[in-house]
């Protein structure tokens, strides 16, 4: 009798592990199935037209990757900068180091609207307006939803993510090495930036991917602060809007004109976002493998 | 050289270590202390958010703008009309959806999350293990947008079609796609709090004749409790906060009913969903920063009891944190 | 390795950064509000950018109440409204940025009542729309449809069509809890297009794969399609135009914009997307 329990509870349990693994496999050939249509060099190189039933999505992978690209200077040097504080200059004790560490990790559950309402506030109308006063004396230059703002608001959300991979990584490295190279007479910045830190760059690699694919899938922090609808001139100035991926799917989704019409166009930007996001996530997945077999060694 | 050149030339090249050593032990200071600067802006900068996103619903305590104040997210009538001759702000219905649609998500999500965590850690043989923790992990990478968009031209419609709901868009739909969100967080933080599980807990388990099913539901799993608390209490803040799916896929109204297959509009959609119309400063601005505030105290609560019992169970397996 | 993608970084920023704009230029055209008129904002940029390659046309949608939050903040400078700006937005506009707003019509549009392909409806007085939009009606059979569930959609309180519905339908009564606020005409023509018992409403633009209703001003005068003739004759009941607002008047790239859209290119574009050209024909 209990071996028929115990047979049963496995047997939910590899069930239950096969319909999310089914559910996976539904969405992905959903999207796989009906976002190859549209696909072509055309569709990646040209901006939309027709009321968004023809043409491509090139601004938007342009904005995608500018915007990412931005967060990714913000982000990734002061990430690694603050991983460094935490795991080679601050005292584990102190209270200092013990509720800025709770506010990260916080800071990384928090949902990405809240984000997005910090950056309307503070960035656009803050310190937008203020810089608009101070250099522009009033005119409309930066106090209003653009490429630089949303970049930046981005970067805020994703700084967690660089903050906690990197200082893991940086545990990671014996403590023998640090050790070593204090005895042989190096001083602390010496070991850190010739010792530690170039075992660490794998993790600031993966902290940086993981950044930049929650970057190019993220849309309700850039919802307010700066993402367009259209926009098929590129954006060449720092306060110029943008097309974003993610924005794009989600007006095509719920405000486009004609939504059987433009059904092609919006599976084929699905596709092209999640083959994007998977790319960066396996190379994260991969670099994090190697890491973790490398220090087992 | 002569013996007595010997000690000046000593004391020479002593002067200069010594000033080569002060030389670098100043770039040493300095250095920390630049990085102390860094690290104290991008600290600044978190902590600024806590702070900023509070301010600017602080008014609605000692004021009503437009109609707006903290009493009015609670006196009845319980609706919320934000633009209307008479706006109303009760939060009750927000707070309703919000529930509704997370606890849907949880009742789907976690037995299975948990049942896979489950099955990776104590059964599934080893090359399984190798496919099926990065496949779930892949599910994690779908972003949310696209989730809500499968939900809103997908699910919505096979569940309308099979079922022959009233609504095509509801509480059920956007729960179904949430709970897939979910999922992930659940699973990776259960597997990797049973997997912690050291092995001699087992081996003792099957030492004194338990099965490998016994010793998995009745020693491992107990072991892991904190961590499966924890994962649990990390899904569900994730679910609350969630923006996007529910946006696209709850049908959006304001509805009061417990009803899972009515349409119905949580805290985060309905921030999403008005931002853009409110005039900078104005009451229905101060009363969304305040849905804002809401959200991140809730969610920085479970993040926090989440952490804890993280830290519990690694102290109670390993001794250390 | 790590030196290529640091000079990578660095020349790209700084490329973006020479991109800062220098005070005084200003070739930059931002239209933002109205969901209904979205689609003529895209259009018309489209065409006007051709003609013009030195300006650059920004369009986001959002709703009407968007656009003119973002007029009184400053953050646009032409505002789609498919609503007559109210008195209070008005004197924001005046007291934020001590500018008057400009109205500018620049189409006409029949607010239309759809309901699904298969929906045996054969026309609604405006009293029979104003019941089943506040709740007070929910069966079909009580209009004189098959009998079944009245589903309502809508749009969300950021529009326009929202708020002029629910202006000249709902003498300014609140809609019900069970009205599903969608987040454009789009969602709200596919929604009512794939249930059978839906009830939408929205501009004339957007009426594809759904029903559009005659309405009946009170029972018993003849039911009026919503079609140009009888928007520009002023006997649909809800017809409506659609604004341009400015803060103040339009000067420059703004008012050579404007002028183009008033002109016949511009106007042909209108009745390219299905609304109606302010003279008709």
């Amino acid at each position: 009798m209990s071996k028929a329990i115990d047979r049963s509870v496995v047997f939910l349990c590899a069930a239950s592990t096969l319909v999310i693994l089914a559910m996976l496999a539904v969405i992905l050939g959903n999207i796989i199935a009906h976002g190859t249509a549209r696909l072509s060099w055309e569709f990646l190189t040209q901006p939309p037209t027709q009321g968004m039933t023809a043409g491509g999505i090139f601004p938007a992978i342009y904005g995608t990757v500018l915007l990412v690209l931005l967060m990714s200077i913000a982000a990734v040097p002061f990430g690694v900068i603050v991983a460094i504080y935490f795991a080679e200059y601050a005292k584990r004790e102190s209270w200092f180091y013990r509720w800025t560490r709770m506010a990260v990790n916080n800071l990384a559950g928090v949902p990405s609207i809240v984000f997005g309402l910090f950056g309307l506030g503070f960035f656009v109308h803050g310190i937008g307006h203020a810089l608009d006063r101070g250099l522009y004396g009033g005119k409309l230059v930066l106090g209003q939803p653009s490429i630089v703002w949303a970049s930046m608001t981005m970067a805020v959300l994703t700084l967690p993510v660089v903050i906690i991979t990197v200082e893991e990584t940086m545990r990671a490295v014996p403590r023998e090495y640090r050790e070593a190279s204090l005895a042989l007479g190096a001083t602390r910045l010496q070991t850190v930036m010739r010792v530690v830190l170039p075992q660490s760059w794998s993790g600031v690699l993966t902290g940086a991917i993981l950044a930049v694919s929650r970057g190019a899938g993220e849309v309700a922090p850039v919802l307010f602060t700066g993402a367009a609808y259209f926009l098929p001139r590129l954006p060449s100035r720092v306060n110029d809007q943008f097309m974003q991926l993610g924005n794009h799917i989600f007006v095509l989704s719920t405000q486009s004109p004609d939504v059987e019409a433009t059904k092609p166009l919006l599976y084929s930007t699905v596709f092209v976002l999640l083959i994007l996001t998977f790319l960066l996530n396996v190379t994260a997945m991969v670099i994090r493998k190697r890491m973790r077999s490398w220090a087992s060694r | 050289m002569r013996s007595s050149d010997a000690i000046p030339e000593l004391l020479r090249v002593s002067e200069m270590t010594n000033r080569h050593l002060k030389r670098r032990e100043f770039l040493d200071r300095a250095a920390e202390t630049l990085i102390i600067a860094f690290a104290s802006i991008a600290i600044a900068i978190i902590l600024l958010i806590f702070v900023y996103v509070g301010r600017e619903a602080m008014p609605l305590l000692w004021e009503n703008t437009d109609g707006a104040s903290v009493a009015s997210t609670i006196t009845p009538p319980v609706a919320w009309q934000p633009v209307s001759v008479n706006p109303r702000y009760n939060v009750i219905p927000l707070i309703l959806g919000t529930l509704k649609v997370t606890l849907i998500a949880m009742l789907i999500g976690t037995p299975l999350a948990l049942a896979a965590a489950l099955y990776t850690s104590e059964f599934a043989p080893a090359r399984l293990r190798e496919w099926i923790k990065p496949a779930i992990e892949l599910l994690a990478g779908i972003p949310s947008v696209v989730m809500g968009f499968f939900a809103l031209i997908v699910l919505a419609t096979w569940l309308q079609t099979t079922f022959g709901l009233e609504f095509r868009l509801n509480a059920l739909n956007a729960g179904i796609a949430l709970a897939l969100a979910v999922i992930p967080i659940i699973y990776t933080v259960s597997e990797d709090a049973l997997t912690a599980v050291p092995s001699h807990y087992r081996e003792a388990s099957l030492a004194l004749g338990a099965s490998k099913i016994q010793t998995a539901v009745r020693v491992v799993f107990p072991a892991a409790m904190p961590g499966i608390g924890a994962a649990m209490i990390l899904g569900f803040g994730r679910a609350i906060g969630e923006t996007m799916i529910v946006l696209m896929a709850s049908g959006n109204a304001a509805y009061m009913s417990l009803s899972p297959l009515v349409m119905t509009r949580t805290l985060s959609a309905t921030i999403a969903a008005e931002l853009g119309e409110v005039v900078f400063g104005g009451g229905h601005y101060r009363i969304l920063f305040f849905l804002g505030s809401l959200l991140f105290v809730v969610t920085s609560v479970l993040n926090w009891i989440g952490d804890r019992y993280n830290r519990r169970m690694r102290r109670r397996l390993f001794g250390t944190e | 390795m790590t030196k290529a993608l640091v000079s990578l970084f660095l020349t790209l920023s700084t490329l973006l950064l020479t991109g800062c704009p220098a005070p005084g230029e200003h070739q930059t055209i931002t239209i933002k509000g109205s969901d209904t008129m979205v689609q003529l904002g895209q259009r018309w940029a489209e065409l006007y950018m051709q003609k013009h390659p030195e300006v650059t046309i920004q369009v986001t949608a959002g709703g009407s109440g968007n656009g003119i939050a973002a007029l009184i903040d400053g953050t646009t400078q032409i505002c789609q409204a498919s609503r007559p700006m109210k008195d209070t937005e008005k004197e924001s506009l005046k007291t934020k940025r001590s500018l008057d707003a400009v109205e500018t019509p620049v189409a006409l549009d029949a607010l239309a009542v759809y309901v699904n392909k298969d929906n045996a409806i054969k026309s609604l007085t405006m009293d029979q729309i104003a019941k089943i939009f506040l709740g007070e009606t929910t069966d079909w059979k009580d209009v004189g449809g098959t009998p079944g569930n009245i589903v309502l959609y809508g749009r969300e309180n950021s529009s326009g069509t929202y708020v002029y519905f629910k202006e000249h339908v709902l003498s300014n009564k609140d809609f019900p809890s069970k009205y599903q606020a969608l987040p454009g005409t789009g969602a709200v023509v596919d929604a009512v297009s794939k249930d059978k018992g839906g009830i939408g409403y929205g501009g004339i633009g957007y009426a594809t794969d759904i029903k559009t209703v005659p309405i009946t001003k009170d029972a018993g005068s003849a039911p009026i399609d919503p079609t140009m003739a009888n928007v520009l004759s002023g006997t649909y009941p809800i017809s409506r135009q659609l604004f341009w607002y400015t803060a103040g008047p339009p000067e420059g790239p703004v008012k050579a914009f404007q002028d183009w859209v008033l002109g016949p290119e511009g106007q042909k574009v209108v009745s390219e997307k299905g609304f109606y050209p302010l003279k008709g024909e």
